[in-house]
């Protein structure tokens, strides 16, 4: 699923965390490409290693205690990893810019909005004060904030929610970065704004012409606007393919488990599916599949040794024994497990 | 805001009272009689009743109170009983002494002590945060009178560069207009006076500003490392900003304002007079007025100058509450 004319390429990603209490495997192995142009989307629970790999790409991991490890990152054939700090200092925010979950939070609260496009533009681009106000209001226009004119002196607590996150992305489209990684960007919003935000990164994708990494443990906002997704359990993917693919035909269990736990309007009301359990700890994982001990289909060999990540399909890859001939063939056995708890 | 400044000032009513019946109260229960202390150890009995009568001293204690306040209110401070001098008078020569002090003090303290604490944060465990934070436990706990008396020992007596004493070498000639002395000998273009001033200000101000220092190093550094750890940090980080910019305009901001709350404390704390170092270093401030005003059971002098350092204490705290609004815009006034 990897060729040339990606964007960005990472490669065999591992990003660990040295702590007192052990070492936290975060990201364990990933890969994936993004496309010039292309949404592609990051789901998992929390804790999965969606949110640190983006931080990996941007060289933003808190270090110590965080390291990365092992692996390629490759944004434009160039690999970010061997970056000086200088270098990475001159591609975030003008190459690739960045979008968090919780704009409460995420902008500084005694600097003015104006401040804080400005200082981006003028980092990165050779302009006067005069030129990057502009074009600080330019952008708030653009993501729709009313009265740009004004708002533009005021202070991040003076916005409500969703308008403190048009203006976080205002600020990461200020230098028409290529790529913008999105981390949960709707997490902390109303519903009715939820759309609103993600009708906005549709709009602004269009328009700017730039791949969008969303990061969600959200699937219907995967739906909403994803081309592709990676499915990430337990700082591994689990699961890799189209958005469509992965609606109509999901292969993995815990993309399963995911879809079934979404609550359904169209059907009569029921309990709704969790996946039971809780999601590994990072610090001490299974030997084998990191999933089979909340895997409804769990077999001998899902313990014994852990999964790669295989194509069953053209650009469908699955990270499971039970869609590896070798192995599909093996009974399961949680499934006598869980029917004899039922009972 | 307005409406918040005047409510302040009238709280300082209730405050002035409460201070004007405490020191009151504390001069006149100490032993001690100020017309023993006046006249000496020869005067006889008759002597002492007689000045004791014309001072008031043998009034009751609600009359002598109310006759303090009376003329405090009249705008009146009194009259010093060893130096007959008014104590407006004398104020006006002393306090500016005492702020030329404090503020040299405090500008050493701001400026080190935030600097230390800001890179101190930033290479938390470093050998720098190591030794700086080391070196502020010691500030801390350094007696400023050990250390004032070492610092005239070391610089005065053995390399005999700096003036042991005082704000003036004896002879030194300065037209006053403010009575801060740099900015007298400056204003008048005197930078012989000026050089002298500054000479003598030198070590009864690392003296005074020593344990500030140390406590505005602790909180920046504190402060700091809280700020650092916020979201609003990693989006400046994301952005691609310089380092400095990320430290100075995005964490120091934010983690100012606890700092600003000490810088208050402690700056008022130092204008009431610092009764050690000023006496240690025969600084002519207030702090050695009072400090020689209690020896002498001048009870005026005590009262009125303690009334007035209250108020000045009040209002550095009501400028530093007023300054909070610069550094965090979320705050309102009410």
């Amino acid at each position: 699923m990897q060729n040339d004319s990606s964007l960005l390429e990472v490669r065999n990603l591992h990003t660990h965390f040295f702590t007192k209490s052990g070492v936290v495997k975060a990201v364990d192995g990933v890969d994936f490409s993004v496309k010039p142009g292309e949404t592609l989307g990051i789901v998992g629970e929390s804790g999965s290693g969606k949110s640190i790999t983006a931080l990996s790409i941007l060289g933003l991991i808190p270090s110590p205690p965080g390291r990365i490890v092992d692996g390629e990152v490759l944004f434009k054939g160039d690999n970010l990893l061997k970056k000086s700090p200088k270098e990475m200092r001159s591609i975030r925010g003008k190459e690739i810019a960045m979008v968090f979950q919780d704009p409460m939070t995420s902008l500084n609260p005694v600097l003015t909005v104006e401040k804080q496009m400005v200082e981006t533009i003028l980092t990165h681009e050779k302009l006067t004060r005069k030129q990057a106000f502009a074009r600080a209001l330019e952008l708030l226009d653009l993501v729709g904030i009313p009265d740009a004119k004004n708002r533009i002196h005021n202070y991040p607590h003076e916005f409500s929610g969703g308008m403190r996150q048009r203006v976080m992305i205002a600020i990461a489209l200020s230098c028409n970065p290529s790529l913008l990684i999105a981390d949960e960007p709707t997490t902390a919003l109303d519903v009715t704004i939820q759309a609103q935000i993600l009708e906005l990164f549709k709009k602004m994708q269009k328009e700017l012409d730039m791949a969008i990494v969303m990061i969600t443990h959200d699937l219907g906002v995967v739906a909403e606007v994803c081309d592709r997704v990676m499915v990430m359990y337990a700082g591994k993917p689990a699961e890799y393919t189209e958005t469509t693919k992965l609606f109509d035909n999901g292969k993995h269990p815990y993309t399963l488990g995911l879809m079934h736990s979404i609550p359904k309007i169209t059907e009569k009301r029921q309990k709704l599916e969790a996946i039971t359990g809780m999601p590994p700890d990072l610090r001490s994982l299974p030997i084998g599949c990191s999933f089979a001990p909340r895997c409804k289909y769990a077999m001998e060999s899902c313990l014994e040794s852990d999964p790669l990540l295989k194509n069953v399909a053209d650009g469908h890859a699955v990270r499971c024994f039970l869609h590896d001939d070798a192995f599909s063939k093996e009974e399961s056995f949680n499934e006598t497990i869980i029917g004899s708890e039922k009972s | 805001m307005l409406k918040y400044i005047s409510k302040r000032l009238l709280m300082l009513i209730p405050v002035l009272i409460g201070v004007s019946i405490i020191t009151f109260s504390l001069i006149h229960l100490i032993p001690g009689d100020p017309a023993r202390s006046m006249l000496g150890e020869k005067a006889t009995e008759a002597q002492l009743e007689s000045l004791r009568q014309e001072l008031g001293l043998n009034d009751p204690y609600i009359v002598q109170y109310g006759r303090f306040v009376g003329d405090i209110l009249q705008g009146d401070l009194g009259q010093s009983i060893q130096s007959k001098e008014s104590i407006g008078y004398e104020l006006l020569h002393k306090l500016p002494a005492t702020m030329e002090l404090t503020l040299f003090a405090m500008l050493l303290a701001v400026t080190i002590g935030i600097l230390a604490g800001v890179i101190a944060a930033v290479k938390q465990y470093s050998w720098f945060d190591n030794i700086s934070m080391t070196g502020a436990l010691f500030g801390v706990s350094l007696p400023i009178f050990w250390l004032g008396l070492m610092m005239i020992w070391f610089f005065s007596v053995k390399l005999n560069i700096l003036p042991p004493s005082g704000r003036l070498t004896p002879g030194t000639e300065i037209n006053t207009i403010t009575n801060f002395y740099l900015l007298d000998s400056l204003l008048t273009g005197n930078f012989r006076a000026f050089k002298d001033a500054f000479l003598h200000l030198i070590m009864p101000g690392i003296a005074l500003g020593t344990i500030p220092m140390a406590i505005i190093a602790r909180m920046t550094r504190s402060s700091m490392l809280e700020v650092m750890k916020q979201d609003y940090i990693r989006t400046a980080d994301a952005k691609g900003l310089k380092t400095r910019l990320i430290i100075f305009r995005h964490a120091l901001k934010n983690a100012f304002l606890p700092v600003l709350t000490v810088i208050g404390l402690q700056f008022g704390l130092l204008l009431g007079g610092a009764v050690l170092t000023e006496t240690i270093f025969s600084w002519p401030g207030i702090g050695r007025y009072v400090y020689l005003a209690v020896l002498g059971r001048d009870y005026p002098v005590v009262q009125s100058t303690i009334l007035v350092v209250a108020t000045i204490f009040v209002l550095v705290n009501l400028l530093t509450d007023l300054l909070y609004k610069y550094f965090d815009p979320r705050i309102r006034y009410e």
